[in-house]
């Protein structure tokens, strides 16, 4: 609450000011969580529909909070055809948590995202900033045992 | 309006300058293929089915977003615009289920039209087809189900939401081939702000957004919603004997075919097996089957006993203006007393006692549709969302115009959102209130003096007692900070037409009247009276509740406020009747409980109310109808009230029965029988005629409803000029003064109906409510209602739906108040008054202020009206529901 309050004062409340509004949110938290775009909603007098449906045509906004470790997929056309989806598919069984979701002890983060400018690796993923190529199961479960 | 000329597709045509192409050709009967478009609606321009090609092939325009010009050369259809739109609609196939014929949209989609007309590549569309419907349908509401599969992402349902219902819960959410029609955070749509109105559902294109009882009927009846005062146009549709859905009644000038969840969805109740289908007789305490002939005769041959004020009657706000009309005729005439009122009294009696003095008649003064055009709207003391949901609509679309709102009212109401202005002030100090915009606006010279002067009196009084309310008193008994209380009256005054909205808010206090008297002051001073879009609008509650006033089912008055008092118009019922009237008034609805309560009043009839639980101090009440020797129940439902009673005759619902409902602007409107009764129930007109005639009484003798209008309307001088053949296709707002009178939507456009003609200004001292909360009782409890339910739930609660959208009483109470007791979400807790108590769960919110609680009175197992305190306004003799003292522990 406290922290929302904070994060709204350095605005004048127009609603010109939800991209802003949200991004700020989003470095703050981490993530936009239902409350404080509710909150948000309120203090720019904008729908919370609104709020909800600008927020998730932008990809930068997540809903779900982030884990201490990201790990995305790069679902490009190359890694695609490389099997990205397998990769992927790997990583949720082994972390239970499918795309978009953070595990339940905030341990770790899953998305896929668009290409990642690796496409001579593919398919590639990373791990907070680390980019890992070439992969197959087999990798991806060994990478994964090193977090 | 100006006119244009142009053609289309050769054709010459003349069209408004305004139009659009797409609207202009529509009109003609020129068909454009189109999906974005609804009339209703700004156009989206999205869909591009409505290409067409302007001046030059060369120039393609979208038509529902171009408008017409002199000269304009239109074609609509061209190998170029084929293959576009077609191109377009083959993307739409992809993604739609297809299954048509089970589709309850199917013959009437706009989907299969533009495609029977544009034409698709069937190997085109099978080669992109997604595999599968991939998206689950959302059924969570009770009333409609949203299957994204069929959605062509039109936008009309999120227009809808938007521009006509003002509550924004749908929208566009996500991107690319992802965008679908979503909730805040994509939740069900019952968990998110939609309020079931189902105007969205009505508009979709498709069968995306289909009712859960989405079927093709074999008729049609136009009739009223028998719900609230708004009286909106309904037309039930019918399959064999049964009413299976409502629409909105387009042609009908109160709504044009709007409507609430309560009005859309709630019917389910007219073929309920509950309904009362045949008489029953009490006998060794329970029960037992009887013939008509046997119940009518019992109850006949009793009230032949008593006399005068030995008997009384409850008329009904529920019924027709005929069975009103025949129920307090029979009190007067048979029965030989004035002994007669009805709900009302717990409504709006002040505003008809207050308004009776200050203008001459107690009603609302212009019409709903001005609303919208309005420039500035106050609305205080009413939730008019939640109560009055289409006139919320009328505001919501008056702010969209341009108007200023100001919204007056202890709690957050949904409306405050749309507020220019909220005074938040304490609950019972509207005197004050107003008294201190009054003053801001004489101190600031914003009154209109000539209106004053020429049509006003009593103004120096006035003036004389504004002194008192001063910004300072009026902030310490309010709690509103000055600057905004000045900020609204200049508002409210300098705005070309200002339009008071006002409910219970206003007259359900131990001092209603004055409340009422000092809204009267507000509007004489700026001269907001006999204009369009302005006056003093009270919104009456139940359907017909002005009907049932009209018709004199009130102590003091017979038909059309014809005081009982004055010996000429006892005369001309006497005459009319052919019987002896009394001269006093009768007693008023919470004196005769009182009087029973005594053993003075001995013999009730009761028509279609639920006293136990709309009445204050219900264990009062309890205890004086047990004290009855004679009491006999008619209602459609074995109420709580009903199962005292020692005959309960069934009465028909209004889908049951012909005859008129009055709604809250005057205009008296054809309710008419679209099935027939449950069982062997009968029109309540009927039953009372039945009684009387069986008491050998002349003057019942009425083969049907229309017969009885005739004659209230040669008692009755607003009703004069109205029968039912006139009003058949629409209504009409009294007073009408002939056959040719075309009724009168604004009231007192030349002169009051006040004595002298002139409009009375009143001198007004704050008094406190009756009780204040204090170290036993510190908390405020005020009572309301809610959308999804009506009056004490006898109707709505036997609607499923409804009883899932809200299903419950809670007791709201601020955050701040909540933790002080260490209260949670749901917490079930004892509110206790100085009457009785009752339990109910909590519900935690910011909306209810500090120290003040809030409840509904739907609901039999947590009746608020046990804790409510009668002290009665000493004019209207109406109780302070709105304002009593109470304890809350958690339990
Ligand atoms: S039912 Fe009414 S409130 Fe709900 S989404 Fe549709 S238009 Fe909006
Ligand atoms: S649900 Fe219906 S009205 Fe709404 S966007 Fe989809 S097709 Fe259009
Ligand atoms: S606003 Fe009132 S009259 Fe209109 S549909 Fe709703 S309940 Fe019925
Ligand atoms: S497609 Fe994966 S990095 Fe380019
Ligand atoms: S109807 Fe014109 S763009 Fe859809």
């Amino acid at each position: 609450m406290q922290d929302l309050d904070n994060i709204l004062s350095s605005f004048e409340g127009k609603s010109g000011e939800l991209i802003p509004v949200l991004q700020k949110i989003q470095n703050e938290l981490g993530y936009l969580s239902e409350e404080a775009m509710l909150r948000a909603a309120e203090f720019l007098n904008i729908p919370e529909s609104k709020v909800f449906g600008v927020a998730s045509f932008y990809s930068q906004f997540r809903f779900t909070p982030t884990g201490r470790n990201k790990i995305t997929v790069c679902e490009g056309t190359a890694c695609h055809v490389k099997g990205a989806k397998g990769i992927k598919e790997e990583i949720s069984r082994i972390k239970g948590i499918e795309d978009g979701e953070t595990s339940s002890c905030m341990e770790y983060t899953l998305e896929g995202v668009a290409c990642i400018g690796c496409c001579a690796l593919a398919p590639c993923i990373t791990i907070n900033d680390d980019v890992h190529g070439r992969l197959d199961k087999k990798k991806v479960s060994d990478i994964l045992k090193e977090i | 309006m100006h006119k244009v000329s142009l053609t289309i597709d050769g054709v010459n045509i003349k069209a408004d300058a305004s139009m659009t192409v797409l609207e202009a050709a529509l009109e003609n009967n020129i068909y454009i293929p189109n999906l974005c478009y609804h009339k209703d609606l700004n156009p989206a321009g999205t869909c591009r089915m409505c290409l067409v090609e302007v001046n030059d092939p060369n120039n393609q325009v979208i038509a529902c977003q171009t408008t017409v010009e002199e000269g304009m050369s239109v074609i609509t259809d061209s190998p170029r615009l084929k293959s576009v739109r077609q191109i377009t609609l083959e993307l739409l196939h992809v993604n739609h289920t297809q299954d048509c014929t089970h589709c309850g949209k199917n013959s009437n989609c706009q989907l299969q039209e533009v495609t029977s007309y544009v034409g698709v590549n069937e190997a085109r569309v099978e080669q992109l087809r997604k595999s599968s419907p991939n998206i689950e349908k959302d059924t969570s509401n009770p009333f409609f189900i949203f299957d994204h599969n069929k959605c062509i992402l039109c936008g009309i349902c999120v227009r809808t939401c938007n521009e006509i219902q003002g509550v924004d819960a749908l929208q566009f959410g996500y991107r690319g081939v992802n965008t679908v029609v979503s909730t805040f955070m994509d939740k069900p749509v019952i968990e998110s702000v939609c309020e079931s109105c189902g105007e969205c559902v009505v508009r979709c294109p498709v069968g995306a957004l289909l009712p859960v009882d989405e079927m093709k009927t074999s008729r049609e009846v136009s009739t009223i919603c028998p719900y609230c005062g708004v009286g909106c146009g309904i037309r039930l549709g019918i399959r064999g004997e049964r009413v299976v859905n409502v629409k909105g009644d387009e042609g009908n000038p109160v709504n044009r075919g709007r409507l609430c969840v309560k009005g859309r969805f709630g019917y389910n109740w007219i073929h309920h097996k509950e309904r009362l289908k045949e008489p029953l007789v009490k006998k060794e305490g329970k029960f037992v089957k009887a013939t008509w002939d046997e119940a009518l005769d019992l109850v006949a041959e009793k009230f032949s006993r008593y006399r005068g004020s030995e008997f009384a009657a409850f008329s009904s706000a529920k019924c027709t203006n005929e069975e009103n009309y025949l129920i307090q005729k029979f009190a007067r005439a048979v029965m030989g007393t004035n002994n007669v009122d009805h709900c009302a009294r717990l409504c709006h009696s002040p505003s008809v006692a207050a308004l009776a003095q200050s203008l001459g008649s107690g009603a609302m003064t212009n019409s709903i549709e001005e609303i919208a055009d309005a420039g500035c709207i106050f609305a205080i003391g009413t939730n008019t969302t939640e109560s009055h949901p289409v006139i919320g609509l009328k505001v919501k679309e008056a702010r969209r115009k341009g108007a200023k709102v100001i919204v007056a009212n202890p709690r957050r109401i949904d409306l405050c959102k749309k507020a220019d202005i909220w005074l938040q002030y304490r609950g019972g100090t509207d005197v004050a209130l107003l008294m201190g915009m009054c003053r801001v606006i004489v101190e600031e010279n914003l009154t209109d003096t000539s209106f004053i002067a020429r049509r006003c009196e009593n103004y120096e009084a006035f003036k004389e007692s504004l002194q008192e309310f001063t910004p300072a008193y009026v902030e310490e008994i309010t709690g509103v900070d000055p600057a905004l209380l000045r900020e609204a009256a200049r508002i409210y005054a300098g705005a070309s037409s200002s339009s008071v909205l006002y409910a219970m808010g206003i007259t359900q206090h131990s001092h209603g009247t004055d409340n009422v008297l000092a809204i009267s002051n507000l509007a004489l001073l700026t001269g907001n009276l006999g204009k369009p879009s302005s006056g003093i609008n009270p919104l009456r509650g139940q359907n017909n509740v002005q009907g049932a006033c009209d018709m004199g089912a009130l102590p003091n008055v017979y038909p059309g406020y014809q005081k009982v008092s004055d010996p000429d118009v006892k005369e001309k019922f006497e005459n009319a009747w052919k019987a002896t009237l009394d001269e006093s008034p009768g007693l008023t609805l919470t004196e005769i409980v009182n009087a029973a309560h005594k053993g003075d009043v001995k013999a009730l009839y009761l028509v279609g109310e639920n006293s136990l639980l709309s009445e204050p101090d219900g264990n009062h009440v309890l205890e004086a109808l047990k004290k009855l020797d004679f009491f006999v129940a008619q209602d459609i439902f074995m109420s709580e009230t009903a199962s005292l009673a020692d005959v309960v005759l069934p009465a028909a619902s209004f889908a049951e029965k012909n005859g008129t409902f009055t709604n809250t602007e005057r205009r008296v409107q054809l309710v008419r029988k679209a099935v027939n009764p449950a069982g062997d129930a009968k029109p309540d007109w009927w039953i009372t005629s039945q009684i009387a005639k069986k008491m050998n009484h002349r003057g019942f003798d009425f083969k049907n409803a229309s017969e009885i209008f005739v004659e209230l309307a040669a008692l009755t001088p607003s009703y004069k000029g109205i029968t039912h053949e006139r009003i058949s296709q629409k209504g009409i707002s009294w007073p009408v003064k002939s056959r040719v009178h075309k009724g009168t939507p604004v009231l007192h456009k030349d002169s009051f109906s006040t004595a002298s003609g002139k409009g009375k200004f009143f001198p007004l001292k704050y008094i406190p409510p009756a009780e204040m909360p204090d170290e036993q009782y510190p908390f405020i409890l005020t009572t309301g209602r809610s959308l999804y339910h009506y009056h004490t739930g006898t109707m709505t609660r036997r609607v499923d739906g409804l009883n899932i959208l809200k299903e419950r009483e809670t007791v709201e109470i601020n955050p701040g108040d909540a933790s002080l007791l260490g209260l949670g979400e749901d917490d079930r807790v004892r509110v206790t008054s100085r009457r009785g108590e009752i339990e109910a769960a909590v519900k935690i919110t910011p909306n209810s202020p500090a120290g003040m609680v809030s409840m509904s009175f739907h609901f039999s197992e947590s009746p608020a009206n046990l804790l409510t305190n009668p002290a009665l306004d000493p004019v209207a003799k109406i109780p302070e529901l709105k304002v009593c003292a109470v304890r809350v522990e958690k339990i």
